[in-house]
């Protein structure tokens, strides 16, 4: 599907819950728990999580692909993993800044 | 992307932390408290059919209610300037009816007649008197959604309306602040009022991190102090007046007797070298970061840390020392360029306008669109340069530059070798116009206490550090300078006192 900047979605195997702070410019397919992920607001049937694709994903940390086409946050945490076209997403580096307000 | 996003995040993780406290009343919300309240707010001010939801009050439980509240309602969130004048608020309110308005209890009775502004006093609107009986609908997650519209302090003219949407305010967030990273005992002063953008981020970077905000409506240094001090205040932020007087109202102390105030940010104006000095001393153990930011920018785009502001008061290299002035360098995700007039960019060391592009940059104002160009980069019209390392240092609005016979001065550079001398407590560097010359450099000097100093020997002591063309022609003693309530210098004041105008 065509990822859209700011979308909120669904785990359809799990508790997770992404916001898409980047997206990629062409169509691609964003899993979590091997399956494909659902707009929040969609009604979906829960169904099975691939167990290759269970690491699972933290809330407030931010995933990306390899290539960084990618990027997002997770707001609800669950037992799936992340993946965009099959490859799975690593959790972003973030650098610890000082408070400033 | 909404803000709304970061609240229900925090909520999932502390709904029964404290989210906010009011040191007026000592009244206190938790998170699930803020977040239930929000949806109330936002489907009330939905019903009233209102374009804006705006708000003309001190800092209070409403502010954070009405700011996550009129994100839920996807309506912008307006916080007034409640030190204008009755004619400037209408003229402000105009712009943005039909509008929802929260105020003082004295203020509601004056818009209560108006078909165009449903008002509700604070007390009404924390406690919801208009019946709610049903659930708001989900937030949209439009990242393009406005969600705070700040009038700036229209210094030179009518005030522009910054437009800030959901994106930026998100962005901002997301850049510079680790999610629940803020255990239970942390809290945060908050002292800049409703409209400051400061106000605004503190509340989100608190929220996000999961700590406790202690609100502070009506700043004094005493004030301020006793509540650090009482309710173990561990994180604030301060502009450069308020630290002076905090500075001051310690004045005899060896130590703030602070243990508890692991870091302490400024920023919004020019901060006094002897302030900073003074307050380093006095707070040893705590963590100073100066932090440069505009409305336009969703508040921080560069700062220089802790780490470095120790290091340069250690250091005897004058590179290194210099940074203390400096207002260090840009946030990840954040690129700032200095560029000359035609807007080539410039090297190192050069002088010229400050431009920063990034993802929580809008540069956007209602009514005339944004200012960025194709790239993304955004003028800041401040004038500044950086050092061979990427450090940044101010030199003021390029409206303030003084342009003395072709050559362009910056008062800002005057300002800090007049600073350096040990009777002058602040000062004021502006253009007035000269035959000669085209403008003239004048100087307004506020004396230390118990200090004195001759116009003669302010005018040498320039001459001995910079150019002659930089020396004050003129110099008058003030008592004090005039700030606006936030720390900005009003030197158009200045300017029109000088000429008796």
């Amino acid at each position: 599907m065509q990822l859209k900047t700011g979308a909120r979605l669904k785990s359809t195997v799990c508790d997770a819950e992404v916001m898409v702070i980047t997206a990629p410019d062409a169509s691609a397919a964003l899993t979590c728990g091997g399956a494909p992920m659902a707009d929040a607001a969609s009604d979906t049937e829960k169904g099975a999580i691939d167990e290759a694709h269970k690491l699972g994903v933290q809330i407030g940390k931010r995933y990306i692909d390899a290539a960084a086409k990618v990027e997002v946050l997770c707001i609800k945490p669950g037992e799936g993993s992340l993946a965009l076209d099959g490859d799975t997403l690593l959790l972003k580096d973030t650098k610890k800044l000082p408070k400033s307000d | 992307m909404n803000i709304m996003m970061l609240l229900e995040m925090a909520n999932s993780v502390f709904a029964d932390r404290v989210a906010f406290t009011n040191s007026d009343d000592g009244a206190s919300i938790t998170y699930q408290e803020l977040f239930d309240s929000s949806g109330k707010a936002a489907l009330t001010a939905q019903t009233s059919g209102s374009s804006h939801f705006a708000i003309l009050d001190v800092n209070s439980l409403a502010m954070p209610v009405g700011l996550f509240g009129s994100a839920w309602a996807g309506l912008p969130f307006v916080p007034l300037n409640y030190r204008l004048t009755g004619s400037e608020i209408d003229a402000l309110l105009a712009r943005i009816t039909p509008a929802y308005l929260v105020t003082q209890e004295d203020r509601a009775t004056t818009y209560s007649d108006r078909s165009d502004i449903t008002v509700v006093t604070r007390k009404q609107f924390l406690s919801q008197l208009i019946p709610v009986s049903e659930q708001a609908d989900p937030w949209s997650m439009d990242p393009d959604d406005v969600a705070v519209l700040l009038f700036t302090s229209g210094t030179t003219g009518e005030p522009k309306a910054a437009v800030l949407r959901q994106k930026h305010m998100v962005s901002y967030i997301l850049g510079s602040v680790e999610f629940a990273s803020a255990t239970e005992d942390e809290a945060a002063l908050v002292c800049v009022p409703p409209y400051h953008i400061a106000g605004i981020t503190a509340v989100l970077s608190s929220v996000y991190s999961g700590r406790r905000v202690v609100q502070l409506a009506n700043f004094t240094a005493d004030a301020w102090v006793e509540l650090a001090r009482s309710e173990r205040i561990t994180t604030a932020f301060v502009v450069p007046t308020m630290l002076a007087r905090i500075v001051d109202s310690l004045e005899g102390q060896s130590s703030a007797d602070m243990p508890h105030l692991a870091s302490l940010s400024y920023g919004g104006g020019k901060m006094p070298l002897s302030v900073l000095e003074r307050a380093m001393e006095l707070f040893p153990e705590t963590d100073f970061t100066n932090a440069y930011g505009l409305t336009e920018t969703s508040s921080t785009i560069s700062i220089l840390g802790p780490e470095e502001h120790r290091e340069a008061m250690t250091s005897d290299d004058f590179y290194v020392r210099r940074r203390l002035v400096s207002v260090g360098v840009p946030l990840p995700g954040v690129e700032i360029e200095i560029r000359d007039p035609d807007g080539k960019p410039l090297p190192a060391d050069d002088s010229g306008e400050i431009y920063v592009r990034g993802e929580q940059v809008s540069g956007e104002y209602r009514g005339l669109g944004s200012l960025t160009d194709d790239e993304g980069w955004f003028p800041t019209r401040d004038r500044g340069y950086t050092d061979t390392e990427g450090y940044l240092f101010l030199e003021g609005r390029l409206d303030d530059v003084i342009v003395r016979g072709g050559e362009n001065l910056s008062p800002g550079e005057i300002e800090d070798v007049l600073l350096q001398h040990e009777a002058v407590a602040d000062v004021a560097v502006v253009g007035i116009p000269d035959e000669q010359w085209g403008e003239a450099v004048a100087a307004v000097i506020v004396l230390k206490q118990g200090k004195q100093a001759t116009e003669d020997e302010l005018q040498n002591w320039v001459k001995g550090e910079m150019r002659s063309s930089r020396v004050p022609q003129v110099i008058n003693f003030k008592d004090e300078l005039p700030y606006t309530a936030t720390g900005k210098l009003l030197r158009r004041e200045i300017r029109s006192e000088l000429l008796g105008t």
